[in-house]
């Protein structure tokens, strides 16, 4: 019987080496004698805390347990490489917010929700990046494509689960319904730190 | 959501405009909005954009809900209350511009303008009184989609706000032999040398008596049997020797394979025990 910290070698060992996140399921055959789920959860959140203020971190993602880079150093890590990976244009960004927070989505729901015609690139490029994939068909006229996020798009983002992603904002006027009241008097600073969504400062002026 | 505020709009306006028999646009009674029930008798000064600095914005819209979200937080107008008169004659003069350098970009926005006009219109129409509370804003639906979109607009700045692997921060892989070298067989000893006798065998076999000397290069095998694996496929291991020929080639050909292996020239591999055994190039693209 291996000893815990024998053991949250072997662990590190293993999702070092590793080229993709391992599942519980899989660091458990590291091990000739059975370590239960529990246990093995423990050796893992002990083995994240020993790694605690070094430049790398052990995180749990939806498909398993991952060694990376932690991003605050991603700045000199940039330094050796000629370019930066570019960002991802607005359409893309938009398309993929839809995507993740009213999945599954066809091509229509995201064009009646930005207002605009979604180019093939745009569903192409996060096909490509294998962020989203085809999960079925709507049963409508010509059995539209329904879109859903993948999990390594949860992996790449960092996530465990969609119940992770940001939060959606409140549009700001949805919360303005209570009948009128001396709010109007917002300090200053609180205008500019709202200033694209609150209305009363200019309103009063 | 919606509901409420369509609800909501009805016990606002009455304090403030009086019972009117047939509530006017926005514009109707000198007010161009209001803001939480407070009526705004000017358009804020910064509602107004001048049309050559449009230009420069024109490219940043995503679509005609993008434009019309931004001429309402810019104005800093009650998206629950939009003043549809002055919001579509805005919207029209940049449509008008775009219309004028796109006009494939123009067309979802043409359609936006359409449905404003028509919203307009339809709040200038006198409401009939009874069913009013269940009637619905005319504006309510166009409403319903700029909420939504901005939400998702706002949530893609999130997402684009998250780390992201590749961009914001790297998966660590330490350096293993095995993931740089492609796993091939391990050849055993005796394998090789059962391969060899077999051949030997076979070379007695069919044995010609000779009494011509040769001379038998190790080195001119090597380059034989360097171009015979030219174009790095995977050649048989008896393949490459001519048993027709004699002992001595035999011999010496499996001294040029071994040379060749030693000095890492070629790759012998074997799948499983006694299965045939291949040669290959080790450095395919060298040749």
């Amino acid at each position: 019987m291996l000893n815990p910290n024998e053991a949250k070698t072997v662990l590190e060992t293993a999702l070092l080496a590793a080229q993709e996140p391992l599942g519980l399921a899989e660091l458990r055959r590291l091990f000739e004698e059975d370590i239960g789920a529990d246990t093995l959860r423990r050796l893992l959140g002990e083995l994240r805390e020993a790694w605690q203020g070094r430049g790398v971190e052990l995180v749990n993602l939806a498909s398993g347990w991952r060694f990376q880079t932690r991003p605050e150093y991603q700045q000199y890590l940039e330094r050796l490489s000629h370019d930066k990976p570019p960002r991802y244009s607005r359409a893309v960004m938009e398309t993929l917010a839809i995507i993740a927070y009213r999945q599954p989505v066809t091509r229509g729901d995201i064009e009646d929700i930005r207002g605009v015609t979604v180019s093939t690139n745009v569903i192409k490029s996060l096909e490509a990046r294998g962020w989203i994939d085809t999960v079925g068909h709507r049963d409508v006229p010509g059995r539209p494509a329904l879109y859903a996020t993948t999990k390594s798009f949860l992996d790449d983002l960092g996530l465990r689960s969609l119940q992770e992603l940001p939060p959606l904002d409140q549009i700001s006027s949805t919360l303005d319904l209570a009948p009128p009241t001396p709010s109007s008097e917002a300090p200053v600073a609180a205008a500019e730190a709202a200033a694209a969504t609150e209305a009363p400062a200019a309103a009063a002026d | 959501m919606i509901g409420a505020a369509a609800a909501n709009d009805a016990p606002l306006e009455p304090g403030a405009r009086g019972p009117a028999p047939a509530p006017a646009a926005a514009a109707g009674d000198g007010r161009v909005a209001t803001v939480r029930g407070e009526a705004l008798l000017e358009m804020p000064p910064d509602l107004y954009i001048p049309p050559d600095a449009l230009e420069v914005f024109l490219d940043t819209f995503e679509g005609p809900l993008d434009l019309l979200l931004y001429l309402i937080r810019k104005a800093n107008i009650d998206i629950l209350d939009i003043p549809m008169a002055r919001l579509t004659e805005q919207y029209l003069e940049y449509v008008e511009l775009m219309r004028r350098r796109n006009l494939e970009l123009a067309a979802e926005y043409l359609l936006m303008a359409a449905l404003l006009m028509e919203i307009k219109s339809r709040m200038l129409l006198p409401r009939p009184r009874a069913p009013a509370e269940e009637e619905q804003d005319p504006r309510a639906e166009l409403v319903r989609r700029l909420m939504e979109y901005e939400s998702m607009k706002l949530a893609a700045h999130k997402l684009d706000a998250l780390p992201v692997l590749g961009r914001d921060f790297l998966s660590v892989e330490v350096w293993i032999e095995q993931a740089a070298v492609q796993r091939l067989p391990q050849v055993r000893a005796e394998d090789l040398i059962a391969a060899w006798q077999s051949l030997l065998m076979h070379a007695r076999m069919t044995q010609h008596h000779k009494v011509t000397r040769e001379e038998l290069s190790v080195r001119e095998f090597m380059s034989a049997i360097l171009r015979r694996l030219h174009g790095g496929q995977f050649t048989n291991f008896t393949s490459l020797f001519e048993v027709g020929k004699g002992v001595a080639v035999v011999v010496v050909s499996f001294l040029a394979l071994l040379e060749l292996v030693r000095e890492s020239l070629i790759e012998v591999t074997q799948s499983e025990p006694y299965a045939p055994i291949y040669v290959k190039l080790a450095h395919a693209e060298s040749e």
